[in-house]
């Protein structure tokens, strides 16, 4: 009997002890999850999740204060990805939250004021420009997050969803019946 | 709009099997030559009953039904659960066991390509564990009977059930040479003795030995037809020489030499027709010769030291499992990285 | 005789070369029009330096290169840009790419053009004269030539650089550069010599495969005619035994490692049409406006013809005398072509085969059967891969797996689905999941950019904001100390003033210190390489004015 006891003593000090040198010397700065979740995210600064960025949404999904299926940009697969990384359930996206085809904001350059209300706008300074000058957007850069549209007292932006073009084409996924093609 | 390559090789999954179906022609004509025309009514009867269920299956799983009945592959399965089963068994066994491989254990994996373990081996294995005592009433080969059996009493056997007056099933029906050789020497009996039983034949057991140098005959054709390759049977009948060579070199007088192991029981149909099933097997070269290999040292093991006489089902099933494992393995390098390991 | 190595896998198909190797070269009518598109090479399409309504002479340029990967287009005949706007072009996809369409005045005026003395050019003007040529591989890969000619490294256990010329041709019905080695040799020969002396190769070996005899007499012959130390090698006939790095590996034994280019094993491969377009370029100082083509399947008189870039598919395979079953035209060999989206397709640098196809030529598949794993498609892959596990991950769209199984290494030369019995368009599944890979890493890729200056955005807005607050507390602590100073000594500071300032001024150097760590590298440590591309690109900057000067007339600035 007190052999066995100290036995497990033993064996609970030694266990301990290791768990204790291993949190101090195994120690992760930052929050490492946050991180991937962050790596999930399209990144465009939409702000459509109701967090200001992709990061405080990660930060809130690694908290367990927000809910996967919040990222319309990310579409399903970026659920599925999250949902993989979280080992949670897929959750398709609500009523009314779903993605759109991708596109860049473009601004009609005869209407623009110069007015630089959607300069302050842009998440990622992908607009250029300067006050009483005309402003464009960078389109390599634009992530089609749309904040821009909303600030512009003459509503001279638009979004405009990106071609199809030779450069940009994908093989479709192959699709073959496999009854005889009559 | 159709994308290249807009030629191809004109062979079919239905070629293929049918080119199977042709080898083991040989085979069965050895098979009635020595045994009588029994097997034909139960190959009929694997045949039938694998459409049949392959058709419904299909059509259950909505799937069309021309392509894939055209395919062989069913007809293929019927046929070897017909060779590895008793012939004069009562019909519905034959049914029973097929209708298995064919709904269970192909199509609820997902139909052709997909199942995981040999189809006709699965259907083996259920009926010697479901029904023992009729899987060991092996027709005896011409020439050993005591009494000779018209085909008409055959059928009236397999269908009905019912013997002519004052014959019974035992004096028309034998156990396996395996099973034999099992038996008696489990009776401490001298080997010498028990291979002069006139069951036994040159090499293996008498008959059933000719029908094993028809399947050699048609699995060398299968070889040479590039519709299998080598590597699995030489790895299997490689390692089961081995293996049991070598029990035989330390103590012949228990364990019987690797020649009688090549040919009793199902090891060349095994080698040729039932290990080289390329759905259930390894990809990789390397991966065939380490199945194949596995299977033939598992196949001795159950033979010589196992509840079973024969193990060439047990054997390709314990390996089927494996295959996954095996082909992650023996992966081939690819152009351009054989200097790095992957 | 050389050693030949050898290759896993490969296959047999029917050659169909012997229909169309029967009349000599024909050189094809000019056509009514040419549509020539801007982007016939790999990389950044040309950026077009005419307008609509201009006139061009034959050879003159059209499109200039942009970008480091890019080549030139000219105009193939003298006549009147009629458009510059999107039109359908050869491509799997059917879209439409900027075109150039061209009406000749059929006097076919050449535009002023000598000699270059390639001997006294220095590498980068050589390869600039190349650029400006618009010269890009002939064998179908379109990559620009000029790129690749930079002077060789030698191979492990050489001392010097191989050079190849692939004149393997190993793709079913074309004959183009069978025909081309067959008649003009020589050139071919000059053409190589000029690349060994570009690349400072010491071995110069020329692939043909031996279903090719009377090419590879011609090509031996020219070659001991010249006293050049070349040689020519039969190499067996397999598909694709034409592709570079199977034909290095043939030739050599090297094996170019998965993911390097045969440059950095100290080879380099060159196609026999694309070394005839550097003969011309060097020592006529021709541009690439026109290759042979071989038309061929079902016509009435299949045979190859010198054809201008941008001739309609149609018109030129009507030379060839159409037959009425034709249901449709495949641009390339029938394992690797491209079904031609539409009538009004013409012609481009990579064209080098053009397949009428009827139903009885090329046979509608039969039906596709589930894979039985059999696998006769990784007994013929050339390149060592599983195609059916490849064909199954790909299918299941899981991606990373396609990726461990090695999908890029995937050449796409077809073979795995020309020998699958259960006609699984496996080539269909590899090109679906390497663009989609590919979409995926871009995308990755934008987002991480997009990350970066969002983060760097929220930086300047902090560090703006922090400066907006030391001026603030500058003006005060000037305000205070003018009233210090003014009426009477003042009460020392206040420890929360103090401290807040400190807390201030620490920010800022924070901030100063954070901006300074994202800085962006300056121009100031260049790798000499660097230095000669911003030469090179100056060099052609200046040149395209010149050029634009002196033979285009300048947009009008408005």
């Amino acid at each position: 009997m007190f052999e066995a006891l100290l036995a497990m003593s033993a064996i609970a000090i030694v266990l301990g002890a290791v768990l204790g040198y291993s949190a101090i010397k195994f120690r992760v700065e930052g929050n490492p999850l946050a991180d991937k979740i962050d790596a999930i995210l399209p990144q465009t600064q939409c702000g459509q999740c109701g967090f200001p960025g992709c990061r405080p949404y990660a930060d809130a999904i690694a908290n367990g204060t927000a809910e996967i299926n919040m990222c319309p940009p990310g579409g399903e697969e970026g659920i599925h990805k999250l949902a993989d990384l979280l080992g949670v359930e897929f959750k398709p996206f609500g009523a009314g939250v779903e993605p759109k085809p991708k596109a860049v904001a473009f601004i009609d350059e005869n209407t623009c004021i110069g007015c630089t209300l959607c300069i302050q706008a842009c998440p990622v300074d992908a607009i250029t420009g300067a006050a009483k000058q005309m402003h464009t957007i960078i389109a390599a850069e634009c992530t089609g997050c749309e904040l821009c549209l909303a600030p512009c007292p003459v509503d001279c932006i638009i979004m405009l969803v990106s071609e199809e073009k030779v450069s940009n084409w994908k093989w479709k996924y192959p699709m073959y019946a496999l009854s005889p093609a009559r | 709009m159709r994308f290249s390559p807009f030629i191809n090789k004109p062979i079919t999954v239905s070629q293929i099997m049918l080119r199977v179906l042709l080898a083991l022609i040989p085979g069965i004509v050895l098979y009635v030559w020595h045994f009588g025309p029994a097997i034909l009514v139960s190959i009929t009867l694997a045949s039938i009953t694998a459409l049949a269920t392959e058709a419904l299956m299909l059509k259950l799983r909505n799937r069309p039904i021309a392509p894939f009945l055209q395919d062989n592959s069913a007809l293929l399965t019927g046929w070897l659960l017909a060779l590895s089963i008793p012939p004069l068994a009562p019909w519905w066994l034959i049914v029973v066991g097929t209708a298995f491989c064919i709904a269970i254990s192909k199509h609820l994996y997902g139909g052709l390509g997909n199942n995981m373990f040999n189809p006709a081996m699965i259907g083996f294995a259920v009926l010697i564990v479901s029904f023992p005592a009729q899987m060991t009433h092996w027709l005896t080969p011409h020439g050993l009977h005591q009494i000779e059996l018209s085909f008409a009493d055959q059928l009236e056997y397999m269908f009905f059930g019912i013997l002519p007056a004052g014959v019974t099933l035992d004096a028309i029906t034998m156990a396996t040479p395996l099973d034999t050789l099992k038996t008696h020497l489990h009776l401490d009996e001298p080997m010498k003795q028990i291979l002069d039983m006139p069951i036994y034949g040159r090499l293996a057991g008498q008959g059933s030995e000719m029908v094993a140098w028809g399947f050699l005959a048609g699995g060398l054709y299968l070889i040479a037809a590039r519709i299998i390759s080598w590597h699995i049977p030489v790895a299997y009948l490689g390692s089961l020489f081995i293996t049991a060579g070598i029990f035989h070199l330390t103590d012949p007088a228990h364990y019987v030499t690797p020649l009688f192991h090549w040919f009793s029981g199902a090891a060349m149909i095994g080698a040729f027709f039932i290990l080289t099933d390329p759905v259930s097997s390894p990809t990789t070269n390397k991966g065939r010769l380490i199945f194949a290999a596995g299977a033939g040292v598992l196949t001795y093991l159950i033979r010589a030291f196992g509840g079973f006489p024969d193990g060439t089902a047990f054997a390709t099933l314990l390996m089927n499992i494996c295959v996954p494992l095996i082909v992650v393995y023996t992966q081939p390098k690819v152009f351009g990285k054989k200097g790095a390991r992957r | 005789m050389k050693q030949r190595y050898q290759f896993h896998g490969g296959v047999h198909p029917a050659a169909n070369k012997t229909q169309s190797t029967q009349t000599p070269i024909a050189r094809a009518a000019l056509p009514s029009h040419l549509v020539i598109p801007f982007r016939q090479h790999a990389g950044e399409a040309a950026k077009p330096v005419v307008q609509a309504g201009e006139y061009v002479l034959k050879g003159q340029l059209i499109g200039a290169a942009v970008g480091s990967i890019s080549s030139s287009i000219h105009a193939p005949t003298s006549g009147t840009i009629s458009a510059i706007d999107s039109q359908t072009v050869v491509h799997p996809s059917g879209l439409p790419d900027l075109c150039a369409t061209l009406i000749p005045d059929g006097k076919d005026e050449w535009i002023e053009h000598h000699a270059v003395d390639y001997r006294n050019l220095s590498q980068l003007e050589l390869r600039q004269h190349l650029r400006r040529c618009g010269i890009v591989g002939l064998g179908g890969a379109t990559f620009p030539s000029d790129i690749k000619l930079r002077a060789l490294k030698s191979p492990p256990g050489k001392n010097t650089g191989i050079l190849i010329i692939n004149g393997a041709e190993c793709e079913p019905y074309i004959t183009c550069d069978d025909m081309l080695m067959r008649e003009r040799a020589d050139e071919i020969v000059r053409g190589t010599d000029m690349l060994r002396f570009a690349l400072s190769a010491g071995e110069v070996l020329i692939g043909i495969e031996d279903n090719k005899p009377e090419a590879i007499a011609a090509m031996r012959r020219a070659v001991a005619e010249s006293g050049l130390p070349f040689e020519v090698v039969a190499v067996p006939t397999i598909y694709p035994g034409g592709s570079a790095k199977h034909l290095i590996r043939v030739l050599t034994g090297l094996e170019v490692p998965s993911g390097k280019l045969p440059t950095d094993i100290g080879v380099q491969c060159f196609n026999v049409a694309t070394t005839y377009s550097i003969h011309r370029a060097l020592d006529h100082g021709e541009p690439l406006i026109s290759r042979i083509v071989t038309v061929t399947g079902n016509v009435a008189q299949p045979q190859n013809f010198e054809v201008l870039i941008g001739t309609p598919i149609l018109e030129l395979v009507a030379q060839a005398g159409n037959k009425p079953d034709t249901n449709r035209h495949i641009i390339g060999g029938p394992m690797m072509g491209v079904q031609i989206p539409s009538d009004t397709v013409t012609l481009t640098k990579a064209t080098n085969c053009i397949i009428a196809s009827s139903p009885a030529l090329f046979p509608p598949l039969p039906p596709t059967l589930p894979c039985i794993r059999c696998t006769r498609c990784a007994e013929v892959c050339p390149v060592e891969l599983q195609p059916q596990d490849l064909y199954w991950y790909a299918k299941a769209k899981d991606f990373a797996k396609t990726q461990a199984f090695s999908l890029f290494d995937c050449i796409e030369c077809g073979a795995c689905s020309y020998v699958c019995p259960s006609h699984i368009p496996l080539v269909d599944y590899y090109r679906f999941a390497k663009s989609e890979v590919r979409a995926r890493d871009a995308e990755k890729q934008a987002a991480d950019k997009a990350r970066i200056r969002h983060e760097f955005r929220e930086l300047r807005i902090e560090r703006e904001k922090q400066e907006k607050a030391e001026k603030l507390a500058a003006k005060e602590k000037a305000a205070m100390a003018a009233k210090q100073a003014a009426p009477a000594p003042a009460a020392p500071q206040t420890d929360p003033e103090n401290t807040v300032q400190m807390k201030i001024q620490a920010a800022i150097e924070h901030a100063k210190e954070q901006a300074a760590a994202v800085k962006p590298k300056n121009t100031e440590t260049l790798t000499p390489e660097q230095q000669a591309d911003i030469a090179e690109i100056e060099a052609r900057r200046a040149r395209i004015r010149e050029l634009a000067s002196s033979h285009v007339e300048q947009p009008k600035e408005n």
